[in-house]
């Protein structure tokens, strides 16, 4: 005991400071179950009723992003999800948002790989008026020359604009080297030369082709009920057809499942080992050390999410205590497993002061390299990584907002319906052996690609103590 | 609408603020010291920040680093410093709560035996690679450094970043840390909000338990400090980017005093969301702007409000300066319209009413309380804190819009692409930043 008595009510009480509390027995939680149906046009509602705080969180899930951009229109979806609040029936651009404002919306359009998606945050009474807006600028946008015009080039500037942010350059740039030509070669804004060839027909078409009710989940949760939402739903999304005569009544999943199919069978690039895009005088090197790996649907997901806590993905692992609790080299070191539906990328993200850089790499690599077996997770580690995993796993679902994002990922990878219960048992059966064995199956240091965005003189020294071949130098305007 | 909550103030001065929320199971943990970058001195900035990473790296009786225990627990947890305040902050499941408050009242009561040379020297690398890759490294990165410097006077504690200076953050020594604790990081100048799913009575005990019996430690006072501008500084600098960039700033009232809500709602009408007059005007109409935003940046002792807006290829900032010029000055001759104050009230209605919605964290209600009592002293502040927004008419928001946002009394800044100091706004002169 080294802790002085405190009063409390009168009464003198130690303070043990010679150990730490140990928790006692964990609460129980109940996971938000989700009611779904299915309106006449094929649109899934699933929603949740979460009444703590009088707010709806509205999403409108569309099964289709960047990875369906046509050959030589890469940033389509993207621009087109743009678009989709850029005016809609009669009514302008400005004036969508002024109906937003006027509720007090939140408004957001996200695009990744496998999907587009519009969501908005309201008070729950303004719950009816946010449900006919979303489904004014995803069913009924005007997608019109004009701003057409306008948002194109504003993505160009952008796309300029992102030349001189390091991290968008070494993120567009590892793709590119990862993946090549394959769907995820690219990123949702595309290229200029794809974005400068683009037309607003290009965009009709793939409103009209991709973004269709039976490829679309909406989710509500909130202070809402399920038969409310339906009800509001049904009259918001009435017009919205199920699409051309061959495709409606096929299932949503096929179609997807056919193009994944097509994707999967394109050989993915040799990548080389090394490769630099040089950024002169930069004060630190962006780095990006991964490979192609498994999808989201592998039986190892949740060894795999274990691993990556302890390899990279907490405070504590073992690449953040390296390069920055013990060297100092940077603000901070992460790595992941950034699941989607097809082979999806491992990476290691860093950004290290530049006479560091190759030091920062060898460490890196070393660490990945050790993992798989020379220095194996110990069973305190994988206390740790599951702990940190499943204790705090309730507090995924405090909002409304935070539910939709969860229940998202159930309609977006065909996740089952129990799949928050099953969690935290799945994560709780994993091994140290197992941790070993998925990360040797999936992770090969020899296949890594080492990625410098920096100053080719400074970071470059040392470089070839790494015995990583010499570096393929890639310009900023060839990717 | 309210955020309710109990106040105790143990005898060391410590404030407990409790809010019970039962909706998910978890609890939030939230110290706030009332200290930041505005208790530096010239020449010793980026103090207060480098401190902050000091308090994760262990105490006298946890002596290696603050986030195992607390992530094996489940807990999720940060800390950030700003001008004001340096706070920290645990989401722990219920059974942690204890190991929360232990871990934190060690490293209030008990830091300075543990911290070493070693600990020191790595974070203030750690930091200064912070400033490599949020500043140094990012496009634009260092227009912060130019703005304050040129909007208050060197000795006032707003000139410099939070962040600080290279040269100070490699001429620090271990025992200024020694000094800083002493004098900032106790009972007296602390406030402790619990907000979550726990027993008041019990989680009560708990607080006295591991914090009163910490010294108290000495009351700090405020900080005073005057700035204002009697003309337009016109300053540029060139960066490694692709499009020029222009900022405007104000000099304007501090956090909660009069004109503060007016000139939140102002920039927001002005240049936040497509809604607004300059985006409509310099994005959507003219095409002249890739984008446009606005801020009122309010602080402790005063506040700043900033536009800033970036030119299209091929077009001037003195085209963009002209626009902006003309739509304060239409907005200070004829105020705001009936439409745009009534979606400013309900905005802001949302925006307060979506803050109810998570316990913890970085604008977590544990934080909003906290920010209430140590700004104010009062945690039942929050209704009154809307109720500002909604008492905003269109003749007081034209008032301050007229007052505060004057042509000539304004900091301009140009930040433009290397070797084209040709495109900075006309009439400017080289800012030094580094």
């Amino acid at each position: 005991m080294t802790g002085r008595p405190g009063p409390v009510d009168g009464r003198a009480v130690m303070v043990d400071r010679s150990r730490l509390p140990e928790p006692g027995p964990a609460k129980p939680f109940t996971f938000p179950s989700i009611e779904k149906s299915t309106l006449p046009n094929g649109l899934g509602l699933w929603t949740v009723t979460h009444a703590q705080v009088p707010v709806v969180s509205l999403m409108l899930l569309v099964r289709c992003g960047a990875a369906a951009d046509p050959p030589g229109r890469d940033g389509l979806a993207a621009t087109t999800a743009d678009m989709l609040d850029e005016g809609s029936g009669d009514r302008s651009a400005i004036e969508v948002h002024e109906a937003l404002a006027r509720i007090g919306a939140q408004f957001d359009t996200d695009i990744g790989s496998d999907a587009i998606v519009v969501s908005t945050t309201v008070l729950s009474r303004f719950t009816d008026r946010a449900l006919a807006l979303l489904s004014d600028v995803v069913v009924r946008p005007a997608l019109r020359e004009s701003d057409f015009d306008r948002v194109r080039q504003l993505r160009l500037h952008r796309l300029t604009q992102l030349r001189d942010v390091p991290g968008a350059v070494a993120d567009r740039a590892f793709l590119k080297l990862l993946y090549g030509d394959h769907p995820y070669g690219h990123a949702p804004i595309g290229s200029e030369s794809a974005l400068t060839a683009m037309t607003v027909d290009d965009v009709r078409a793939f409103h009209a082709s991709a973004i269709r009710p039976s490829a679309a989940t909406l989710i509500a949760v909130g202070d809402c009920a399920h038969g409310e939402i339906a009800r509001i739903a049904s009259d918001a999304f009435a017009d919205w057809s199920a699409g051309s005569a061959s495709l409606s009544g096929e299932r949503s999943g096929d179609e997807g499942r056919a193009f994944e199919r097509s994707a999967e069978s394109r050989a993915l690039p040799r990548s080389p080992r090394l490769a630099l895009v040089p950024r002169a005088k930069a004060p630190q090197s962006e780095l990006r050390i991964g490979h192609v790996t498994v999808a989201r649907d592998t039986p190892d997901y949740h060894a795999l999410v274990v691993a990556n806590m302890i390899l990279g993905g907490q405070f504590v692992s073992r690449i953040n205590l390296n390069l920055r609790e013990d060297k100092g080299f940077t603000y901070g070191a992460r790595t992941a497993f950034e699941f989607r539906r097809l082979p999806s990328p491992f990476v290691l993200q860093v950004s290290v002061q530049t006479t560091a850089t190759a030091e920062a790499i060898h460490e890196a690599i070393g660490e990945i390299a050790d993992i798989r077996g020379p220095r194996p997770v110990t069973p305190e580690e994988l206390a740790l990584g599951t702990a940190a995993l499943t204790r705090g796993y309730a507090r995924s679902f405090e909002t409304a907002d935070q539910i939709a994002r969860a229940v998202m990922q159930l309609a977006l990878y065909d996740l089952p319906d129990d799949y928050f219960v099953t969690f935290v048992p799945s994560i709780e059966r994993v091994t140290c052996d197992e941790v070993s064995r998925v990360m040797t199956r999936h992770v090969d240091p020899a296949r890594l690609l080492t990625l410098i965005v920096g100053d080719p003189d400074a970071a470059g020294a040392n470089l070839a103590r790494l015995d990583l071949g010499d570096p393929q130098i890639l310009l900023p305007e060839t990717f | 609408m309210k955020l309710s909550y109990a106040k105790h103030t143990l005898g060391n001065g410590l404030d407990v603020l409790l809010h019970e929320d039962h909706g998910c199971p978890i609890v939030a943990v939230n110290v706030w010291y009332h200290v930041g970058s505005k208790n530096e001195h010239p020449g010793h900035t980026g103090f207060a920040h480098l401190f902050e990473h000091l308090m994760f790296e262990g105490s006298q009786h946890h002596d290696r680093g603050f986030f195992q225990p607390l992530q094996g627990a489940g807990a999720t947890l940060n800390g950030s410093t700003n001008a004001d305040r340096t706070n920290y902050w645990e989401v722990v499941p219920p059974n942690a709560l204890e190991l929360a408050l232990w871990m934190e009242s060690d490293r209030m009561g008990f830091l300075l035996p543990a911290l070493t040379e070693a600990k020191f020297s790595n974070q203030r690398d750690v930091v200064l690679n912070e400033r490599r890759q949020n500043y140094e490294n990012r496009p634009y990165g260092l227009a912060p450094m130019a703005l304050l410097a040129a909007l208050f006077p060197p000795d006032h504690p707003y000139h410099w970043t939070t962040i600080g200076e290279i040269a100070d953050l490699q001429a620090v020594q271990l025992d200024e840390v020694h000094a800083f604790f002493r004098r900032y990081y106790h009972p007296a100048n602390a406030s402790l909000a619990l907000a979550g799913d726990f027993d008041p009575d019990e989680a009560l005990g708990l607080v006295d338990q591991y914090f009163g019996t910490i010294d108290a430690g000495l009351r700090v006072g405020p900080v005073r400090a005057s700035a204002s501008l009697s003309d337009e500084t016109r300053l540029f600098f060139e960066d490694r980017v692709e499009l020029p960039r222009l900022y405007f700033a104000w000099l304007t009232p501090a956090m909660f005093a009069d004109g503060d809500a007016d000139l939140d709602l102002a920039t927001d009408l002005l240049a936040n969301g497509k809604t607004s007059r300059l985006y409509r005007r310099l994005v959507f109409e003219q095409r002249i702007a890739t984008d446009v935003s606005a801020s009122q940046n309010s602080r402790e002792i005063a506040g700043y409000a900033q536009i800033t807006a970036t030119a299209a290829p091929d077009h001037a900032l003195d085209e963009i300066e002209a626009v902006i010029v003309d739509e304060i000055a239409r907005l200070a001759a004829e105020g705001p319209t009936d439409d745009e104050i009534d979606r400013g009230r309900v905005q802001a209605e949302a925006q307060f009413v979506f803050r109810l919605q998570t316990i913890g964290g970085f604008g977590g209600k544990s934080d909003q309380l906290n920010a209430y009592n140590v700004f104010l002293g009062d945690p039942a502040y929050f209704d009154r804190d809307l109720e500002r927004y909604h008492a905003v008419t269109a003749s007081s928001l034209r008032q301050a819009v007229a007052r505060y946002l004057d042509p000539l009394r304004r900091v301009t800044l140009s930040i433009v692409p290397r070797g084209r100091a040709d495109l900075a706004a006309g009439g400017s002169t080289l800012a030094v930043v580094s």
